[in-house]
């Protein structure tokens, strides 16, 4: 942990003044009330390194030995606080008021728990099927070509693997080739009306990065080479991050500091890449469909990503009763299930409890559609909605582009 | 030490070792803080940091994030509080005459009258959150020791001086002596707790806005 | 020395009872004591054996003795002088040299355990060379003189508290009264120099009740010295309303306005200006414009600058704090470098995590 003690966060545990606002932001706190889901708290251990090691008084009381060090006991009793009941979605940061940054906090945190050996289970296991599978859910190449091949079937369109020279890499999440596969013939026709050269990597397809949700840099460093090394052999100008949250995280912001050097080519997200072809007028849509929707924001990819904009231009374009939910952007509430939850069966009971944020969202406006841009948040979503007997479609938004596209010009 | 010589301590020696442990350890603070520094960020800007960073610093003060009536509570006590202080030391005659010394130039003061009652909120905000501080789970359960001791150092310059001002409790000399002694007290303490906050703030949220803004994020 | 009754003397003076009477109502008044105490003090002080008083002056400007016999007019202080028997005063006495201290001798001998010795000046116990009356020090003079002493009234600030005299660096070693005289009543007027009529109030309360009146925890005659200048003023509505002078002579000055910033010092002293006032009532500094020196309170004049408000430091803070930010950045320098090793440390013991570590 002493490593990874910076001057923003020797700051912000210098700043934080206990006003517990924190709290007030975190849904596993709001849906619970359980004092011990506050966000600041979860960094207890690690606020009394700093103290030890970094300050004034902190090293004095230690050195004469009456100071209370961090025993191995307590980041066992803290684990499941730092990763069942965080996401990493950031909307502590935005509250906090001395502007502790406090999910980069906890990011930090848990590079100190995975190397102490404290993760959860599920997430261990994901882990070391990535590294050594190369896919947390187990996903391999075969599985892809296969989706390839049906698509190729479907569409009549080819899906490039492979192909030195393209200027755009696509990989994707395994939660998108598992279960949303549709995304495969979505992109495939799209790129093709909007005249994109593009090409998947049989040696770099996996976005999802385990290593950053259990919090290990070097794993984390050791999944994005894959990609890297991968557009490098192609020779690509760009990669697309697909819908997926924390995979932008990983390679989008996190990568280059992963590796160690500036990437050779640009990195980025699907939905950035569509709204850019459809504001040069080559993504062309036809038709509406007005069935009432809104759209949840992958923390991710927007209060976390940047990419803020660009899904409501994109809706706006097919869907004319388009509604917001309260606390839209950058502001809205996570579907529970991101920095590595939803891969820890543990927090299961607590993860569909905390739905209940994104259940008097949904309440709030009455809609039958929910679109969104990730895998791990759509599958949050279903199981969240099925659970609450809530009868709401959830769509991705590439895919709802998909299908109303306009037929490709000669 | 006749009370005379306990007066000309506290006015004079008293006096500079506060300010000097207050300036030194903000200095050192603040410097320390910073110098520890961070690891170049290798991934392609969206935006930049300095603005961004800077824009925080204010937005932070403004921007209130879909809050439950809890949190309304402690911003907007938070907020009297803070305001209140402010007033009470930055616009009473006697403080303009002090700061005049150090600072070479004054400004108008407000009507003790108003000062009072600023005061008098300012110490009804101040009991009011240290209620909430005992009452709440959640401040329950992340106090600690330094929060009291904290809250007793800040609220003691704000008791005394009104007690000075109205003529509540000691006579004017001891009470004079005993407010400039609850202001060296909280000096002192202020780089080595949460207090420091009132520079580190700046920083913490200049940083929390450059990591959103490399993003291209607003905060 | 002769021992008539006062009555006696002020009918040989031709001092109506009527104006005795008067003076006795007014010294009743001034004290705080109940109106039908005039009486009581006119049927003591009409009968009273004027007690012998000896006089010591020691490093004093005599502004003291200045201060009660200073009248145009033959006024009621004076009146003090029929009251006792003053047998030794260097500034007043017709005598001086041996036949001066021969007075004083007998003064002591004839009134042993009965007389009153007034001080004024403070006593330097440094070298001798600083003060001696005839060969003799101050500080024995004045051993010698209490021994048989009732009381001392240490009249000015300088007996009283060691005055200017005393003020840094206190080249003479002056000390007052009460640090040399451990077992004698004393009772302290102080003052730079004392109002007139608080001299002359306290020896009539210990001619009427043979008694020193009730003194504060630095000896002072409650009566006089109980309240401060500032709860006493009449600029005190200006004050609370926050109406300040900032320079001597500007509209504020000119309005009559509180001379808090211009370093008055009335709040913290004890004294009786802002009622009794000077020159028969005359003013007093505040009202004249100038803000309150403190001159009753011990170590007025090392407190800092007359000029300099209360809320103010008396000394210069702003370079020890310029000192304080080079030291605090030499330090956050230094701790910084330490704190980046260890940091580097840490990260060079960074063992890379593997799969087989989860």
């Amino acid at each position: 942990m002493i490593e990874q003690i910076d001057a923003p966060m020797a700051t912000f545990f210098s700043s934080c003044v206990h006003c517990g606002l924190c709290a007030d932001a975190c849904l596993f706190y709001t849906e619970t009330q359980d004092p011990k889901y506050t966000p600041i708290h979860k960094l207890a251990p690690m606020r009394r390194v700093w103290q030890q090691e970094f300050t004034f008084w902190g090293k004095l009381l230690s050195k004469l030995g009456l100071s209370k060090p961090v025993t191995d006991a307590e980041l066992a009793e803290w684990e499941p606080l730092v990763y069942d009941s965080c996401t990493l979605c950031g909307r502590c940061s935005m509250v906090c008021p001395v502007g502790n940054d406090i999910a980069y906090m906890v990011r930090k945190m848990r590079e100190g728990m995975v190397a102490s050996g404290h993760a959860p289970d599920g997430l261990k296991e994901a882990t070391r099927r990535s590294i050594e599978l190369g896919s947390p859910m187990g996903v391999t190449i075969n599985t892809l070509k296969a989706h390839i091949k049906h698509t190729e079937q479907e569409t009549g369109l080819p899906v490039p693997l492979d192909q030195e020279g393209a200027d755009y890499l696509l990989v994707l999440s395994s939660a998108e080739i598992a279960n949303f596969s549709e995304i495969i013939p979505a992109v495939t026709r799209i790129f093709h009306q909007a005249r994109v050269s593009w090409t998947m990597a049989s040696d770099g397809f996996e976005a999802t990065n385990s290593g950053i949700q259990i919090g290990s840099s070097d794993l984390a460093a050791e999944l994005v080479n894959r990609i890297v090394k991968a557009a490098e052999r192609l020779k690509v100008k760009y990669v697309i991050s697909p819908e997926c949250g924390h995979a932008y995280t990983a390679l989008r912001w996190e990568g280059p500091n992963l590796i160690g050097r500036r990437y050779p080519f640009e990195v980025v997200h699907i939905i950035e890449l569509l709204d850019q072809l459809r504001s040069a007028g080559r993504l062309r849509t036809e038709g509406m469909d007005d069935t009432r929707m809104t759209f949840h924001d992958p923390c991710q990819m927007v209060r976390r990503g940047g990419v803020i904009d660009q899904p409501r231009n994109l809706l706006n374009m097919v869907a004319p009763n388009f509604v917001e939910m309260p606390d839209a952007g950058i502001q809205n509430w996570c579907c529970g299930g991101g920095g590595g939850v939803s891969a820890n069966p543990r927090a299961d009971e607590l993860r569909l409890k905390v739905f209940s944020r994104k259940k008097s969202q949904l309440d709030a406006i009455k809609v039958s559609t929910v679109v969104t841009s990730c895998s791990n948040c759509r599958s949050m979503l279903e199981e969240g909605l099925e659970h609450n007997h809530m009868d709401l479609n959830v769509i991705g938004l590439t895919e709802l582009i998909a299908e109303h596209l306009a037929p490709a010009e000669k | 030490m006749d009370t005379q010589q306990l007066m000309d301590f506290v006015r004079g020696p008293g006096l500079q070792f506060a300010a000097a442990v207050f300036v030194l350890g903000m200095v050192y603070r603040m410097l320390h803080l910073i110098l520890l520094g961070r690891k170049k960020n290798l991934a392609e800007p969206r935006g930049g940091e300095w603005g961004p960073g800077l824009r925080t610093i204010w937005h932070r003060s403004i921007q209130s994030v879909g809050l439950t009536p809890r949190g309304h509570f402690i911003i907007i006590v938070g907020y009297v509080f803070h305001f209140g202080f402010l007033i009470t030391l930055l616009f009473l005659s006697q403080h303009i005459d002090l700061l005049r010394t150090l600072l070479r130039f004054g400004w108008p003061a407000l009507p003790p009258g108003l000062i009072t009652i600023a005061a008098i909120l300012t110490i009804g905000a101040m009991i009011a959150l240290l209620v909430h501080r005992f009452t709440d789970p959640v401040k329950r359960l992340i106090s600690d020791y330094q929060d009291y001791l904290t809250w007793t150092l800040t609220f003691l310059p704000l008791l005394t001086g009104i007690m000075l001002k109205q003529g509540i409790g000691l006579g004017y000399q001891q009470m004079l002596i005993v407010h400039i002694t609850t202001v060296e007290l909280l000096l002192i303490a202020i780089p080595f707790t949460k207090l420091a906050h009132m520079l580190t703030t700046l920083s913490a949220r200049w940083y929390n806005g450059a990591i959103a803004g490399y993003k291209g994020v607003k905060v | 020395m002769d021992h008539e009754t006062l009555g006696d003397r002020l009918a040989q003076q031709g001092i109506s009872r009527r104006a005795f009477l008067k003076f006795c109502t007014a010294m009743a008044s001034l004290m705080a004591l109940p109106p039908g105490t005039a009486t009581a003090i006119a049927e003591a002080l009409i009968k009273a054996k004027r007690p012998s008083v000896i006089w010591l002056s020691f490093q004093e400007c005599t502004g003291c003795t200045e201060s009660l016999t200073r009248s145009y007019s033959p006024t009621l202080e004076s009146l003090i002088f029929d009251m006792i028997s003053l047998d030794y005063h260097h500034t007043l006495q017709a005598a001086s040299g041996t036949a001066a201290e021969a007075a004083r001798e007998t003064a002591m001998k004839e009134n042993y355990g009965k007389y009153l010795v007034v001080v004024d000046g403070s006593i330097p116990i440094g070298n001798p060379g600083y003060g001696a009356h005839g060969g003799v020090s101050f500080v024995d003079h004045l051993q010698q003189t209490v021994k048989g002493a009732a009381a001392i009234i240490a009249v000015g600030t300088c007996a009283a508290f060691g005055g200017i005299p005393n003020a840094k660096p206190n080249p003479t070693g002056a000390v007052s009264v009460s640090d040399l005289i451990k077992d004698k009543p004393i009772i302290n007027i102080s003052g730079c120099p004392p109002i007139p009529a608080v001299i002359t109030g306290v020896l009539a309360h210990y001619l009427t009740f043979g008694e020193l009146p009730e003194l504060d925890d630095l000896g002072r005659p409650k009566s006089f010295y109980g309240e401060t200048i500032h709860d006493r003023c009449y600029r005190r509505p200006f004050y609370d309303q926050g109406k300040f002078a900032k320079s001597f002579d500007d509209e504020g000055a000119r309005n009559g306005w509180c001379l808090f910033e211009l370093g008055c010092k009335g709040p913290t002293t004890h004294n009786a200006c802002a009622t009794t006032k000077w020159n028969g009532g005359t003013s007093f500094p505040i009202e004249s414009g100038h803000g309150c020196l403190g001159c009753s309170e011990p170590h007025f004049w090392d407190a800092g600058s007359f000029y300099t408000p209360l809320s103010a430091p008396t000394v210069n803070i702003a370079t020890i704090a310029a000192g304080a930010a080079v030291a605090g950045a030499g330090i956050a320098v230094a701790l910084g470098v330490a704190d980046r090793a260890k940091k580097r440390r840490a990260q060079q013991a960074h063992e890379k995590m593997t799969v087989k570590d989860l």
